[in-house]
């Protein structure tokens, strides 16, 4: 993995304001507990965000992410505690359902050629009225084992074994090519964070399962031929048509794929609230699409990384729950928020000119 | 208006496209302006409507005695200078009368004045003989009409020196005659005409004086009755060879590397219209190609309909090697499947992925062939496979992880080319494989190209540089309008006898 310079900036931006509110909550802020539920808060947009930047690395967008992940989750919600499904085969269905209806807007965009952009703020739209349809406005509690999803730590235990492996896995790998800076961060990083979370109550499962869905994009993107394909198809589109890529097909898949992630953020969102909600997943589309564009995603597509989106979606959290800890008052929050965002993007601009 | 242009000259970037431009034209004359492409008639003609402003070139320009400089289009309109661009300019979804008024539109108070913007357009729709509804949406027009509602634009803004470029490049026979005789007597009633068209038919049947630009420079100006065609072909490629390129051999009956059979395909802007006629030829392995003609004579829509990427409907067949024909591809996928590339005039658009290194641009299809779509890339082969082409290509790039656009034009062609070969491609199309590439690199290329063919590739390459044609090629197809109107072997090549069939 390459470190870009923009990548650079989002870390020192990150380490600063993890400094700004360790020192202004006395320490609180870097306590084990308080990372342990920052990350759990973060894991939903990282999710979302993982898909995202799928997409608009090949120039498209999803706005219908937010509303798509809380029908999914409602769905999932449904067929368990009204339907009697098994929790397991209730969240694969709404998994498969979020990967249909990526599938379906995906086809509108690949084989009719609608922009992306009305073609989800149609989606969005129509499954919000189907979530309010399905809940009729009444939150519905899903079951025990579901909610764990959303609530449940790995054991200390497994959070050691999967900490030390990762570490083993990566570290053999980078070493064999010569890449032992690399390694030793990677390794650095697995131990230390098993060690933090350790000293709570061990890795959240939301946590890990947006590091695995993060792993999986990020595998997509950078060690396949589809995941070059869709790069290439962002950075222009005439050219990669001209190189023999399929476009459409490249296109569809990734509305499906994200269609799959909004679903499992779906599913880990409402794991976490305890509830299906209508108006679950509100506003999670601009988060994911906020934090992949803080990582350095252009929307005008062909650049942006999905760790990259990870940090974005850290920052996003970071700047909650630090102003949360500090009592600031909850309107100040999208203010922030919204001027990093411009801030990052417009910075990033401003030193790509000075340097070209 | 008298028009008259002493020592113009303007540059791009260091790079002359007109260096020394004299030019007299009398009040009521339609002056052709002839020449090859890349002589500099447009930048010319962009230099007096007022385009390119004052600053960005020498010389002076004066009308009826007077020095004038304009610093931008609108200045020179008023000036009485109005130019018809080669590609329209009107807004489709306008109609003719707001067209005709766009950008001076009649006012009373402030308040759009629609019943005098009707009469205008009405006064001038009678002008250039078009009997329409003036709320008639322009893009329901037919291209020879929207052609006339330019030129009634023109004429509602008191244009008094009319610049029509091409002006009959898109227009059928009926359209293009009607045009003329409107021509003619806009130029009866004393407004000048410059004049610029690649049909010498035409310039014959309508300029009363001709002048031909060759490197930027006006070459012979003189009234119609000095000239013949064949002189004005002479003075359009009066140039000397340039150097010799270095001759190639190709075996004259080896095997079949690529066969089309009547290849037609419909224009993509002009409905009914044919952008290519009737094509058949055949290349042989090893053999070099050329394809030359005018601009817009089909040389570009020929090697893109061979590719799988034409922008309308073709019909025709193809062979490939011993096989049996089969239908045109439908995409460059299929094309590359079967050993058929192409490399585009347009590197920028159609090439380069911007935002990619050296080393991503030239694995772009490789990767990954002949494996699945999802199997883990082998980022050590294409490291090798990338080191590989830069030194086989000669490609000079301080480093593979450098983004694409730091390289010079002819080290992206060259990557280009090494993103193709990988494929071991039976057929290799080029358009304009030199265009914007620099003298030395130049020679590469050539190098390269003759490498290729002589270990068996077929080049097909379209190129509107006469020298770069005649040099390279070992057989040369001529087009114009579409048809391929003539076909060289090496003994008989000359830049005249290209021209004379370009300009059927």
């Amino acid at each position: 993995m390459r470190l870009t310079r923009q990548t650079i900036g989002m870390l020192l931006a990150l380490v600063g304001i993890v400094a700004i509110f360790a020192i202004a909550t006395d320490g609180t802020f870097l306590s084990a507990r308080n990372i342990s539920l920052l990350s759990r808060q973060m894991a939903v947009t990282g999710i979302a965000a993982a898909g995202m930047v799928l997409l608009i690395v090949a120039g498209q967008i999803d706005l219908s992410i937010g509303s798509m992940a809380g029908l999914c989750g409602a769905v999932a919600t449904v067929l368990c505690v009204n339907m009697g499904w098994p929790v397991s085969l209730a969240l694969l269905a709404s998994l498969g359902l979020g990967g249909l209806l990526g599938l379906a807007q995906g086809s509108l965009v690949a084989f009719y050629s609608i922009p992306p952009f009305i073609v989800t703020l149609g989606g969005m739209l129509v499954f919000q009225g189907a979530l309010l349809g399905l809940t009729r406005g009444v939150a519905i509690s899903p079951p025990e084992s579901f909610q764990a999803l959303g609530k449940e730590y790995l054991s200390h235990g497994s959070t050691w074994a999967l900490g030390l492996g990762v570490a083993l896995i990566f570290g053999v790998i980078l070493v064999k090519r010569g890449q032992k800076v690399a390694a030793a961060v990677i390794a650095g990083l697995a131990i230390g964070s098993a060690t933090l979370f350790n000293s709570y109550e061990g890795l959240p499962v939301p946590v890990l399962l947006m590091l695995v869905v993060c792993a999986a994009c990020w595998t997509l993107a950078v060690q396949t031929p589809f995941g070059r394909h869709l790069y290439a198809i962002g950075g222009n589109r005439d050219a990669a048509f001209f190189a023999g890529i399929p476009i459409e097909r490249r296109l569809l898949a990734s509305f499906g794929i994200m269609g799959v992630c909004a679903a499992l953020a779906g599913a880990v969102l409402t794991a976490r609230v305890g509830a299906a909600t209508a108006d679950a997943g509100r506003m999670l589309e601009l988060d994911a699409i906020a934090a992949a564009v803080i990582g350095g995603t252009s929307l005008l597509g062909g650049r942006g990384s999905v760790w990259g989106a990870l940090l974005g979606a850290a920052i996003m959290a970071s700047l909650d729950n630090g102003m949360s800890l500090l009592n600031t008052e909850a309107y100040w929050q999208p203010i922030i928020k919204g001027a990093i965002l411009v801030l990052a993007v417009g910075g990033d601009l401003f030193w790509r000119k000075r340097r070209a | 208006m008298r028009l008259e242009l002493s020592d113009l000259a303007k540059d791009f970037s260091g790079v002359p496209a007109l260096s020394g431009v004299n030019l007299s034209v009398e009040t009521g004359s339609i002056h052709a302006i002839c020449g090859e492409n890349g002589a500099g008639k447009s930048t010319l003609l962009k230099i007096l409507a007022g385009c390119w402003p004052q600053g960005t070139y020498q010389g002076q320009i004066r009308l009826d005695g007077v020095d004038v400089s304009f610093s931008s289009p609108r200045l020179a309109e008023h000036a009485g200078v109005a130019l018809v661009a080669q590609e329209l300019a009107l807004v489709p979804a306008l109609s003719v009368a707001e067209n005709i008024s766009l950008g001076a539109e009649p006012a009373r108070l402030g308040w759009l004045d629609r019943s005098a913007m009707r009469d205008t357009a009405r006064e001038v729709l009678a002008k250039v003989g078009l009997d329409i509804d003036p709320a008639t949406p322009c893009e329901q027009l037919s291209v020879g009409n929207q052609q006339l509602v330019e030129i009634a634009r023109a004429l509602s803004r008191h244009a008094r020196l009319l610049i029509l470029d091409e002006p009959t490049a898109a227009l059928g026979e009926n359209d293009a005659l009607r045009l003329e005789a409107l021509v003619r007597e806009l130029a009866a009633q004393g407004v000048t005409c410059l004049y610029v068209s690649h049909r010498m038919d035409e310039v014959f049947r309508v300029a009363t004086h001709i002048t031909v630009l060759r490197d930027g420079q006006s070459v012979r100006s003189a009234p119609i009755a000095d000239w013949t065609r064949d002189s004005v072909i002479s003075a359009m490629v009066g140039r000397a060879l340039g150097d010799a390129h270095a001759a190639s051999s190709s075996s004259a009956r080896a095997k079949i590397a690529l066969r089309v059979e009547d290849l037609n395909l419909e224009h993509p802007s002009l409905p009914g219209r044919m952008a290519l006629q009737e094509i058949n030829l055949t290349l042989r392995q090893g053999e070099i190609v050329g394809l030359g003609g005018l601009m817009g004579s089909g040389r570009s829509a020929l090697l893109s309909t061979l590719y799988g990427a034409a922008h309308s409907a073709a019909r025709g067949r193809i062979q490939l090697g011993d096989n049996t024909l089969r239908a045109l591809f439908e995409d460059p996928r299929q094309a590359l499947e079967r050993g058929v590339v192409m490399l585009s005039e347009d590197r920028k658009r159609m090439g380069l992925i911007q935002p990619f290194s050296v080393a991503e641009n030239i694995t772009l299809i490789a990767q990954g062939r002949g494996r699945g779509l999802l199997a883990p890339l082998d980022h050590r082969g294409m490291r090798q496979l990338a080191e590989a082409q830069r030194e086989k290509l000669r490609v000079k790039t301080a480093s593979l992880d450098l983004e694409i656009t730091s390289l010079s034009g002819g080290n992206q062609q060259k990557v280009l080319l090494g993103r193709a070969l990988p494929l071991d491609p039976r057929v290799l199309l080029l358009d304009e494989p030199t265009r914007g590439i620099d003298v030395g690199a130049r020679a590469e290329i050539y190098t390269l190209v003759r490498e290729l063919a002589a270990s068996g590739l077929a080049v097909l390459f379209a190129s509107s540089d006469l020298p770069e044609l005649l040099g390279l090629a070992d057989r040369i197809l001529v087009l114009s309008q579409g048809r391929i109107t003539a076909e060289l072997q090496k003994p008989q090549f000359s830049q005249e006898a290209v021209m004379r069939a370009a300009t059927l």
